[in-house]
């Protein structure tokens, strides 16, 4: 028998009103697929007192195309997102999608699940006998960040793929709650904040993601110790499109810091390319600030995610029509 | 701390109904293990990591070590028990059985659920597409290559 979970009381909703009503209660907390709240329940990182399962909410599974782009549900999986053929045309984020954990977890991950999962750190993610030896942590019943024992905030890592994905493809997000329902750019959904690292306010769940008409082409790559159920030491996402000064891109970073980063890059590829991608490299250098939040380097991270940004940005240029 | 709850389920394992009681924080593995006796699903990690725990819930694999059984009501539910036929050993557990695809056994059950569940949507699968939706269950023995032939020989003997 696996170790008990605290008890809590499982509500299944079959509406976003019911769904509403069920997240009022204090101590409520959503669930979709489950495969990070499960996890996080099992090694006793967080107490609820009523589990709101939103998988029976068929409007929040929907995925609707048309000529302003496409609003994907947050209750779609990732298993039928990565077969629908209109997201084709936004390659990062399929590609970001079929990176995220395994086959198996993806049959039931959701799009919701995936923006909102937990930010990591490997003094967190560990079972309570582990934690509680070690003085827990300040994100949850202690009083230091092991990673940085001078700081004040939780600095544990947004590990989310398929953030960065969108962002580059400018998503918007949208959320309801008790105050109504809002809409924000994906990157400002998110603070530089690994115990606090989303905007949502009690009550408030994502209901879906609108994504632009496609335009950019785009690629997502991810360093990771395994090919497969790996989460990203760091990921980046790149788009590159043509505009009347030279190509333009946008990059978006993941594993690196408490949020998904939106790294600036100002100036359009110029005349002299491999002055531009270094430039670029090294932008991403200093713009991301890895921590000792996994088992392998910092430094290693940042080096490998800037090198690896580089890589695509090269290599979508030079597909570029 | 929540208070807990208890709730009646109704679902099919293995074909056979079944209704009981279950608290709402009770995991699916611990259901089949514990109070249905069908140890041969395993739990390999303490939460989503291994894939030992995969069982099929309505005929997709499903990590059973962090899905709840209140959250199973009214789902068909297979497991590694179910796949033996009035005593004859499906075509997976043949092939894994054939084909040295286990050797301590302790992933198998898992790797055969996982293996049935692209089989069935996809009796061809080409060695990319097996290694993929093999791609969450960890085996420590093998080095996965007789498990991979034993599913591609499976996959043959379903097509003859
Ligand atoms: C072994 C393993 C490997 C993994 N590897 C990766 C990886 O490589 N990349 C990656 O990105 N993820 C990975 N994950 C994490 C997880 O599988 C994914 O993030 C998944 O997409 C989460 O979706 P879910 O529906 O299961 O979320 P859930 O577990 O249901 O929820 C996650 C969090 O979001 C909240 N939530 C869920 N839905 C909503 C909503 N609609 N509105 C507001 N809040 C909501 C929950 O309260 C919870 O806090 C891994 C998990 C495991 C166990
Ligand atoms: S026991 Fe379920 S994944 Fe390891
Ligand atoms: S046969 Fe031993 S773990 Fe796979």
């Amino acid at each position: 028998m696996s170790e008990a979970m605290a008890p809590f009381r499982l509500i299944r909703p079959a509406s976003l009103d019911e769904a509403m009503a069920a997240l009022a209660v204090e101590g409520a907390q959503p669930c979709s697929g489950g495969t990070d709240l499960l996890v996080r329940l099992r090694k006793g990182l967080l107490e609820p007192a009523a589990l709101v399962d939103l998988t029976g909410i068929a409007a929040l599974r929907d995925v609707v195309c048309d000529e302003s782009g496409m609003w994907v549900g947050a209750g779609a999986t990732l298993a039928t997102l990565a077969r629908n053929p209109d997201l084709a045309a936004y390659p990062a984020v399929i590609q970001a999608i079929d990176s995220v954990a395994g086959p198996t977890h993806r049959e039931v991950a959701t799009l919701g699940g995936n923006l909102c999962q937990d930010p990591r750190c490997v003094y967190l993610n560990q079972s309570h006998w582990w934690r509680k030896s070690n003085q827990f942590c300040l994100k949850y019943r202690g009083d230091t960040c092991h990673v940085a024992p001078k700081g004040n905030r939780c600095r544990a890592a947004f590990s989310g793929d398929v953030a960065p994905a969108l962002m580059v493809h400018r998503a918007q997000i949208e959320l309801a709650g008790p105050a109504g329902a809002r809409q924000m750019p994906l990157a400002e959904f998110y603070n530089e904040d690994g115990a606090a690292h989303t905007a949502l306010q009690p009550g408030e769940i994502v209901v879906a993601v609108h994504l632009p008409p496609p335009g950019p082409v785009s690629e997502y790559g991810k360093v990771r110790v395994r090919g497969s159920v790996d989460y990203p030491l760091a990921g980046v996402a790149v788009a590159c499109e043509p505009t009347p000064d030279g190509l333009r891109f946008t990059l978006a970073v993941t594993g690196t810091n408490s949020k998904p980063l939106l790294v600036d890059i100002p100036d359009p590829l110029g005349e002299d390319a491999d002055a531009f991608f270094a430039a670029l490299v090294k932008t991403v250098q200093k713009a991301v600030s890895p921590q000792r939040t996994t088992t392998i380097a910092p430094h290693y991270r940042r080096l490998s995610v800037a090198a690896l940004a580089g890589r695509i940005a090269r290599r979508l240029a030079a597909d570029a029509p | 701390m929540g208070q807990g709850m208890k709730r009646v389920v109704s679902l099919k394992i293995n074909g056979r109904e079944v209704e009981e009681v279950v608290p709402d924080n009770l995991l699916l593995v611990d259901f089949l293990r514990d109070r249905q006796g069908l140890t041969g699903t395993k739990t390999g990690c303490d939460g989503g990591e291994c894939g030992a725990c995969t069982v099929l819930v309505n005929g997709r694999a499903r990590l059973s070590c962090i899905t709840l059984a209140a959250s199973c009501d009214g789902s068909d539910i297979e497991t590694i028990e179910g796949q033996a036929a009035r005593g004859r050993l499906s075509a997976l557990q043949r092939a894994f059985h054939q084909h040295l695809g286990a050797q301590c056994g302790f992933c198998t059950p898992g790797m055969i659920m996982a293996s049935e569940a692209l089989l069935r949507q996809n009796p061809s699968p080409d060695e990319a597409a097996i290694r993929t939706a093999l791609g969450g269950n960890l085996c420590r023995c093998t080095g996965y290559v007789k498990i991979i032939k034993s599913v591609q020989a499976a996959a043959a003997e379903a097509r003859s």
